[in-house]
């Protein structure tokens, strides 16, 4: 065998192992002496290998869905569209008022003219979803028309709200990373409460605030002179409802909210949510456009090249971006406000027709606008959430079946290699050898990719360690048959490694094939086991072939004649 | 040098209505099982609780007994599939999850509180509960532990996932399907395929027939049985497609049998080294543990058989009809006859090209 191709072999497998090797227990710091010792070793690797819930256990939170805030915002929605409906209808209306308690949900109407409610149910009804059909009874006394919600819609619509929240909690929490939570409901029906489960977070309190951030992303017209004249704000909260004429309340379709005015802020970039001086302006209700039309969300850096300020690009879906085009269309010039949970974010005048895109400008921190662009994108929540318990457990497979079955794998791993080198001698010495460096580099392409291993990740890592010692086995019988062909060692071992090299290929690659499906579509557990899969296979097709293969080159080079081989 | 096999010669294709029956007969009983379990009100499958949720219990001890202890005075007093899952900030705390009894979605607040009452007796053989008047454990001297909390829990893996779950797979399938019949040809991927579904659908009987409980463990089992029994019947039919090149004028009959014969030493040795490890997890590997280590046993015997006596046999006879067939054209293509006619001439050529492979195996298995 050529000498100069063994060099190049032996530097390339040297290199590979010694970086796989530090991967796995070297620290992510600048290293001490004492982190190779076999505590330092230990208490490294509990650092680099992330461990699912179910062998280590993490955090345990108990969230409520506050499905009365929920119902709250529909009423007053809904008070807010049977006022335009009557008034589309022809109707005056003196008073519209949505009126939210506990248990309790009523939208009310008040006609200037009372003899004309039956007219005035009739066309509320045709276009909201108000009557008998969608929960709500229509009565009308004192001359008001007034819908209630009936206790059973009530509790049908808050269960739809957790339903929804859950769904969304899930998005997040994907999009976020959290490796393999679990999510699910939790106590009775009525207490609409979720149950999420997370293994070792870095950051919980991030999680935390990122899963309940509500995230309501509304664009609404402000009610101001138009441009060139400077929008309409006001010092005092007091001051922008005065302006309103209406005695002090604010009628079902004005919105005073509070604004904080970008160009004015002294800001400390680090903490932009810091108090600020604030304003007050009035915007129409409802708004043009709201969150549940938005298509994406993704945070920019407000200036090219600028790193240290960002802000959030958005896009919306058709129907939005046809309801958002012809109002634009309609009001060059008007102002219109950015409105995010309630805030003003910024606001704008229109210079020319916009159909669907948009940015929120609010100096945001990288980590904060991209965190914000997430929950737009997941959509926002029906309602706020509240967090009711936190607790770590335990690992859910409990850690005395752990190791017993870390033990019961070492005791099958052990057997698996008394087996090599019992019946394939010195050959076997190569096998062990691939199979220790395979799980070695696994393992580095496990902590690379920032994976948690769970069960199911065991589970791929064991048809790796059995694909792998296939391959092997693949390897040697073809040499012995080979050699039986009365073939000389080197044209055997040379075939052998040709012949099964096709064969092992093919194996691994449609298992590669098959579990990138389950990678790319697969959730929680599937992909657990896809991710450890793909990885142990295309480390076995470099420990199980090409480091196999150098052992034998080495040792068929050694001699001028080989007589004897050891297989 | 030690060997399992020095040149065997076993004519595997003559059994294959033996084992093909067997596969049936073996899938039907498991579909059986399940189908007549669904149909009297019972369930198909006993589903732990990341299927079809639980009752999760807070239990509060004066002083913690072991994971271990606590699992086996459950499983001591029949509850067998509950989760046991300490909380490490508070050291005297463990919940506790059952699985629901019966149908899912019928979640009733009597079956939460029947839960309760199974783990009150199993926890009875620590000591005494604390009267209802004492809100802590710590207030009653005579008590051990005091349960503080009974929440229903739903499912983890709700319909939803399960239905993903079972898409992905199938589209993972496909995907296999689509190689092979690059590589080989797609009657080989086609007859891959059908032996993973004969094995994933015997492990289920099993898990039916016996009422195992099926967690979200056995389902890595199952993807990873779906692994090996690929595996082994891609080792198979690479050894048949190099044959098929170098003896080109042997049948496909006689192919496989030599191919099957020539790898089975590597065969057996692998599926009996991973058969081992496996063993050895279901020996030892613990309660929890069993459900995935016997569906991942069970799996990965019949992954092996299933490459040698399902995969080939199915393949062998499909490429035989299709060769049949096209012989077959190629004859009504030269010699134009009427409808009646060919339809005879197809048959009577299909049977002479069966004979044809069948002697000449026979042939040469004595040579």
């Amino acid at each position: 065998m050529k000498k100069k191709n063994l060099l190049q072999r032996t530097i390339i497998i040297a290199i590979v192992t010694v970086v796989g090797l530090y991967i796995v227990i070297g620290p992510r710091r600048r290293p001490h002496l004492r982190d190779f010792t076999w505590t330092g070793i230990k208490s490294t690797l509990r650092d680099n290998i992330h461990l699912g819930l179910d062998l280590k256990g993490g955090s345990h939170l108990v969230m409520r869905v506050k499905t009365e805030e929920f119902l709250k915002h529909l009423t007053e929605g809904n008070a807010v569209a049977a006022q335009n409906a009557a008034k589309d209808a022809g109707f005056e209306i003196k008073q519209a008022r949505g009126e939210a308690t506990p248990g309790n949900y009523r939208v009310i109407l008040e006609p200037a003219d009372s003899s004309k409610i039956s007219e005035i149910q009739a066309a509320v009804e045709k276009k909201v979803e108000l009557g008998d059909r969608a929960g709500w009874v229509f009565s009308s006394p004192n001359g008001q028309a007034v819908w209630t919600l009936t206790a059973a819609a009530q509790r049908t619509l808050a269960d739809d709200a957790t339903q929804q929240a859950l769904k969304i909690i899930e998005t997040r929490i994907n999009a976020l990373g959290v490796a393999e939570p679990t999510l699910q409901t939790h106590g009775a029906q009525s207490s609409h409460q979720i149950l999420l489960q997370m293994p070792g977070v870095t950051d919980p309190e991030r999680v935390k605030k990122l899963l309940a951030g509500e995230s309501r992303l509304e664009l609404a017209h402000v009610v101001s002179p138009p441009s060139p004249a400077p929008s309409q704000t006001y010092a005092t909260k007091e001051e922008a409802v005065a302006s309103l004429n209406s005695g002090g309340n604010i009628p079902a379709n004005r919105r005073v909210l509070e604004y904080h005015e970008r160009m004015e802020l002294t800001t400390n970039a680090q903490n932009p949510n810091e108090a600020k001086p604030q304003k007050w302006v009035v915007v129409e209700a409802p708004a043009i456009v709201d969150g549940s039309e938005l298509r994406n969300a993704s945070a920019v850096p407000t200036r090219a090249g600028g790193t240290d300020e960002y802000e959030i690009n958005f896009s919306l879906k058709k129907t939005g971006a046809e309801k958002f085009g012809a109002w634009t269309g309609a009001n060059i010039n008007e102002y219109m406000a950015v409105v995010l949970n309630e805030k003003v974010e910024s606001i704008a005048f229109i210079k020319s027709q916009i159909f669907d895109s948009g940015q929120i400008e609010g100096r945001f921190t990288k980590q904060s606008a991209e965190d914000l662009a997430l929950t737009l994108r997941s959509g926002a929540l029906p309602a706020p959430i509240e967090y009711l318990e936190e607790r770590t457990v335990g690992p859910s497979l409990g850690q005395d079946s752990i190791n017993s079955g870390v033990n019961a794998s070492l005791v099958g791993l052990g057997l698996v290699v008394l087996f090599m080198l019992f019946y394939y001698r010195g050959s076997g010495v190569n096998a062990v050898v691939a199979l220790l460096l395979n799980m070695i580099l696994m393992m580095a392409g496990l902590i690379l990719f920032g994976a948690t291993l769970t069960l199911p990740g065991i589970a791929g890592i064991i048809l790796t360690i059995g694909m792998a010692v296939d391959s092997n086995v693949l390897i040697f019988e073809r040499i012995r048959e080979e050699l039986r062909t009365g073939k000389t060692i080197p044209s055997a071992v040379d075939q052998g490694f040709g012949r099964a090299f096709i064969t092992i290929i093919d194996t691994h690659v449609t298992t590669i094939i098959s579990s990138l499906f389950l990678f790319v579509f697969g959730t929680g557990p599937i992909r657990g086991f896809a991710v450890t899969l793909v990885i142990g296979l295309l480390v076995n097709l470099f420990s199980a072939v090409y480091v196999s293969r150098t052992i034998f080159i080495w040792h068929l080079g050694r001699k001028q004649k080989v007589e004897s081989l050891s297989i | 040098m030690i060997q399992v096999f020095k040149d065997v010669r076993i004519d595997w294709l003559a059994n294959r209505r033996w084992f093909i029956a067997v596969s049936i007969l073996l899938m039907l009983v498991g579909l059986a099982s399940a189908i007549v379990r669904q149909a009297t009100g019972r369930q198909a499958f006993n589903l732990g609780v990341d299927f079809k949720g639980g009752t999760v219990i807070t239990v509060k001890f004066k002083r913690r007994p072991a994971d271990d202890a606590i699992r086996s005075a459950l499983v001591g007093h029949g509850v067998r599939d509950a989760i046991v899952q300490p909380v490490t900030d508070k050291n005297d705390t463990v919940l506790i999850k059952l699985p629901l009894e019966g149908q899912e979605g019928s979640e009733t607040q009597a079956k939460v509180d029947a839960g309760r009452d199974e783990v009150r007796t199993a926890l009875n053989t620590f000591g005494k509960e604390a009267e209802p008047k004492y809100d802590d454990v710590n207030a009653d001297p005579n008590a051990i532990y005091k349960i503080i909390g009974t929440d229903a829990v739903g499912a983890v893996a709700g319909a939803q996932l399960r239905n993903k779950a079972i898409a992905v797979t199938l589209a993972a399938l496909v995907g296999i399907l689509v190689y092979i019949a690059l590589r080989f040809e797609w009657t080989y991927g086609a007859a891959a395929v059908i032996a993973v579904f004969h094995d994933v659908l015997v492990t289920l009987g099993f898990f039916s027939i016996f009422q195992w409980e099926v967690s979200l463990t056995v389902i890595a089992a199952l993807l990873t049985l779906v692994g090996f029994s690929v595996n082994d019947t891609i080792v198979v039919f690479d050894r048949i497609r190099e044959n098929r090149r170098l003896h080109r004028r042997d049948s496909l009959y006689k192919i496989t049998n030599d191919s099957i014969n020539q790898t089975l030493s590597r065969t057996v040795i692998t599926s009996g080294l991973v058969f081992l490890s496996v063993l050895a997890m279901v020996l030892f590997g613990g309660e929890v543990l069993r459900g995935f280590s016997l569906a991942l046993l069970i799996g990965i015997t019949f992954g092996t058989y299933s490459s040698v006596a399902i995969a080939s046999p199915i393949m062998v006879w499909w490429e035989q009809r299709i060769e049949s067939a096209n012989r077959a054209a190629a004859l009504s293509f030269s010699k134009p006859v009427k409808g009646g006619v060919q339809g005879t001439a197809k048959t009577s050529s299909r049977e002479a090209v069966a004979a044809g492979a069948g002697k000449r195996s026979r042939g040469a298995s004595r040579v």
